[in-house]
């Protein structure tokens, strides 16, 4: 076990290390000269200097590229050309907004999406079954961005029940966290109805049957956990999609997190916080989806570790 | 001599034949899924009202009409207009031009590159293989939206930029797709019978791997379509797509965003098109691969 968990953090350092490079090469080939766009058209010669200066823009990029990855490797991702405070300290504040929206999603689209996986497989051609199909289906069509902005047409403009923008109180969480969980739930169903129909045929769950158990019994403590290994796979690869996919629903509902922060900061023009945002995104997601292939094996005594 | 050119052009006939039967045994086997016939319908409606917008609507897309600004939904503008006095169903129309071509754009870009790169990855293998499958993990170690979001910060907003960021972003599932069949196909009798009929490598691929490495790619470029016009109009949502006034459908939600209270229509409409031509794409994908996979019964 020890040994594959430590094989598999040594496979994610290229990933990691090619990240990095792909993130240092976005700034550096912007066209032009990234000091003037930093410094905006009203800036004078010498200001852009000055930026170009700070930036380490005046050495050669071999020595740039040192430096960054030298950086990297203390944490240091620089300082952010808005606000001069570390990158880091600003990702930092409001990394918990995204990751707390993030696990709200996720616990959403896991409770509803595998209830409704497990209903269309046990109703099986039942009208049930066609409206989960239906369920997942809208769930991989809707924009996200639209879905949010009509939910807060109707539950916050017309019905005032839920607040249409902000994280200061537990009910904000309702409308976002919604939002961001509909994807991902009608992937879980997806894959939860066809993992159940494929258990469901398994010639144990006819002898658990053929000894008089009830459908019940046979379904939810039989069928059920051999079901939801391949579905831990799809609900962990989610978790980290659904990080990224914060950027939009932040986008809508005004959510403090750093993929409102990133859209911002693309907007300002502030290169330092863009490339630190994209970093924490990507490590996050390569972290979490390393975290599932080791729980995967885990749980799965049939994967061998080695 | 005579008869081998008789010879060839007979086998020749006999071929396209063939493939023509195939291909309307598939189209047979499409007209009858009745969900993907709807996919298709909406999007044949779609295309075809793109075309004929401006002929059909008395209105101007972008020429503003302050005085008639915000107005409800009438029998002279079907869907009400926008903050600046536009006909939102015009601008809709016009729209399904800007986001449909985006959607087949950035495909064609995916596919142009994604294909042959997969598919020389899987046939030879190796360190070719190794650094193309590293390159793909990279690429895919940016969640979502994050990957075309920073290559339009990096080149800027703007439709070309639009579609070549959307399209790299779909391009690493049409590496892996063609590799994985590859790998498949490049054991079968009738690769090596080739290659004892002395095919070159690069004649076994394009002809006789990809040809029949189709199928799935075709069902991932529909499917595909879909994604990337959910992806632009994000992007153009952000405000960081397709820039106003251009009637995009993701900027017109973008534009829409600051008038939620005062008129929803400016957001109901775009978005409503946007969800009905990715719903559209995610049919026909479904059941062209139930088409193009008779052994595939649907449960």
């Amino acid at each position: 076990m020890f040994k594959y968990v430590a094989r598999r953090l040594l496979a994610a350092i290229p990933t990691l290390f090619g990240v990095a490079c792909i993130v240092f090469l976005m700034v550096h080939m912007l066209p032009g000269d990234p000091a003037r766009v930093i410094a905006g058209p009203m800036a004078t010669e010498a200001d852009v200097a000055q930026i170009r200066e700070s930036l380490g823009l005046t050495k050669p990029i071999g020595e740039q590229f040192l430096t960054f990855m030298g950086n990297l490797l203390h944490l240091d991702l620089g300082i952010s050309a808005r606000t001069s405070q570390p990158v880091l300290s600003e990702v930092w504040a409001r990394l918990p907004y995204t990751f707390e929206l993030a696990l709200v999603a996720i616990t959403l689209a896991t409770i509803i999406g595998i209830s409704a996986g497990v209903l269309a497989a046990t109703h099986h051609n039942s009208l049930t079954d066609y409206l989960a199909s239906a369920l997942s289906l809208f769930g991989v069509s809707m924009p996200v961005y639209w879905l949010g902005l009509m939910l807060i047409v109707i539950f916050a403009i017309n019905l005032h029940m839920f607040p249409a923008a902000g994280a200061d109180q537990p009910i904000s969480f309702a409308l976002p966290g919604l939002t961001l969980a509909l994807y991902a739930t009608g992937l879980i169903a997806r894959m939860t109805r066809s993992s159940m129909l494929e258990v469901l045929k398994q010639d144990y769950v006819q002898t658990a049957r053929a000894k008089g158990l009830s459908e019940r019994v046979v379904v939810y403590s039989h069928a059920l956990r051999n079901t939801l290994l391949p579905v831990i796979t799809i609900v962990g690869l989610q978790f980290g999609t659904l990080l990224g996919g914060a950027v939009l629903t932040e986008s809508v509902f005004g959510w403090p997190g750093i993929g409102r922060l990133l859209v911002d900061s693309i907007f300002a023009r502030d290169y330092p916080l863009v490339q630190g945002i994209v970093l924490t995104f990507s490590t996050m997601f390569i972290f979490v989806n390393l975290a599932v292939d080791v729980l995967y094996a885990y749980v799965d005594p049939r994967i061998r570790f080695d | 001599m005579l008869t081998s050119t008789q010879e060839s052009a007979s086998t020749s006939s006999e071929r396209t034949a063939r493939e023509e039967s195939q291909l309307a045994e598939v189209w047979r086997r499409l007209r009858r899924h009745r969900a993907a016939m709807l996919g298709l319908a909406v999007l044949v409606l779609f295309a075809v009202l793109a075309t004929i917008v401006q002929f059909v609507s008395p209105y101007d897309p972008l020429k503003q009409v302050l005085k008639d600004a915000l107005l409800e939904p009438s029998l002279t503008h079907p869907f009400g207009t926008d903050y600046l006095g536009r006909d939102i169903l015009t601008r809709m129309l016009y729209g399904s031009r800007y986001s449909l071509s985006i959607g087949f754009g950035a495909v064609a870009i995916g596919l142009a590159i994604g294909v042959p790169v997969g598919s020389i990855s899987g046939y030879y293998g190796g360190w070719v293989d190794l650094i193309v499958q590293r390159f793909v993990d990279i690429l895919l170690s940016f969640p979502g939206i994050l990957l075309a979001l920073s290559l339009v910060a990096t080149l800027g907003v703007g439709i070309e930029n639009v579609v070549l960021s959307v399209g790299i972003s779909s391009m690493p599932n049409f590496i892996r797709l063609t590799r994985a069949s590859t790998l498949s196909i490049r054991e079968m009798a009738y690769v090596e019978a080739a290659r004892c009929l002395g095919a070159s490598n690069p004649r076994i691929i394009f002809v006789h791997v990809l040809r029949n490495a189709l199928a799935p790619v075709i069902v991932q470029a529909t499917l595909s379509l879909g994604s990337a016009i959910l992806l632009a109009a994000g992007l153009g949502f952000l405000g960081l797509g397709v820039q106003p006034p251009t009637p995009e459908w993701g900027t017109m939600l973008g534009e829409g965003k600051d008038y939620i209270f005062a008129s929803p229509n400016m957001i109901t409409f775009p978005g409503l098109a946007v969800f009905l031509a990715v719903l559209a794409f995610n049919l026909l994908g479904d059941g062209l691969r139930d088409a193009l996979d008779p052994r595939l019964h649907r449960r």
